[in-house]
């Protein structure tokens, strides 16, 4: 019986943000929409997995060369840095492609050093 | 001092062949003149660039790797400067971040060992040591 009760408390005792005041936490907050989860935002982001809101989770964003174990950033690589700029050229920040801080020092640097050397484009799309 | 760098370069993509391998001749003799090395030569081959250089729309790349003092890069790079056939490039400075990488190769080797020993010594240590080495030789031949 004692574990049965300590079992939901555990769990419970995490996800304290979405629980009561779920609704009104996601409504005001807009979140970088990068996801469509604009939509039916019932369920807190991250929050319990309820059934019936399971349909708009949002997962959480991972560093991609933390995962993949990309240990080197490198401009002649542009392939790779392409992914993480924009359509307009811009870098992509942080926020939105979930590339941890160190990660994205270099990759910045790469960005620019790619720039540089007409890899990649200042602005606009690769001619 | 010496140290390693890597000199990516754009020539016009209108340039001969031979021509090209003159322009890095020419190179070559003016990096060994300043006490430095070619380790290596990498024709990349034609390439559209992503903007506009010199009203060209592609370039063809040629990437090095030099050793050598930082007075190699800088009588390297016044060159490039005057040839007019080179429209880009760009010296970066490699021996630090392969140094970087080299430390991470390693230690990602090292804790894979480490992971991989307690489960294989586990596995054995519980079988009866007599019968192990008879169940294994079989099957090893």
């Amino acid at each position: 019986m004692a574990d049965e009760t300590k079992a939901p408390s555990a769990p419970m005792d995490r996800p304290s943000r979405p629980a009561g005041d779920g609704p009104r936490s996601g409504g005001d907050r807009p979140r970088y929409g990068s996801g469509g989860g604009g939509g039916g935002g019932r369920s807190g982001p991250g929050g319990p997995p309820r059934e019936g809101g399971r349909k708009f989770f949002r997962r959480k964003k991972v560093c991609k060369f933390c995962t993949e174990k990309i240990a080197d950033i490198n401009y002649k690589d542009y392939r790779l840095l392409g992914q993480f700029v924009a359509e307009s050229g811009k870098i992509v920040p942080r926020r939105l492609t979930g590339v941890c801080s160190p990660h994205q020092h270099r990759l910045a640097a790469a960005i620019k050093q790619a720039r540089n050397i007409a890899l990649l484009p200042f602005a606009g799309r690769a001619a | 001092m010496n140290r390693t760098y890597e000199l990516m370069f754009i020539v016009r993509p209108d340039m001969a062949d031979e021509d090209l391998e003159k322009l890095l001749s020419t190179l070559e003799t003016t990096i060994t003149a300043a006490s430095g090395s070619i380790k290596a030569i990498d024709r990349m081959g034609k390439r559209r660039l992503a903007y506009m250089v010199r009203k060209f729309r592609e370039g063809i790349y040629i990437l090095m790797t030099i050793e050598g003092a930082g007075t190699v890069v800088h009588e390297l790079e016044r060159r490039l400067r005057v040839t007019e056939q080179v429209i880009k490039f760009i010296t970066v400075r490699i021996d630090e971040e392969q140094k970087r990488l080299d430390k991470i190769k390693q230690l990602r080797e090292s804790r894979k060992k480490v992971s991989a020993q307690p489960v294989v010594s586990a596995e054995e240590a519980p079988v009866v040591p007599s019968e192990a080495p008879v169940a294994d030789a079989p099957a090893a031949v």
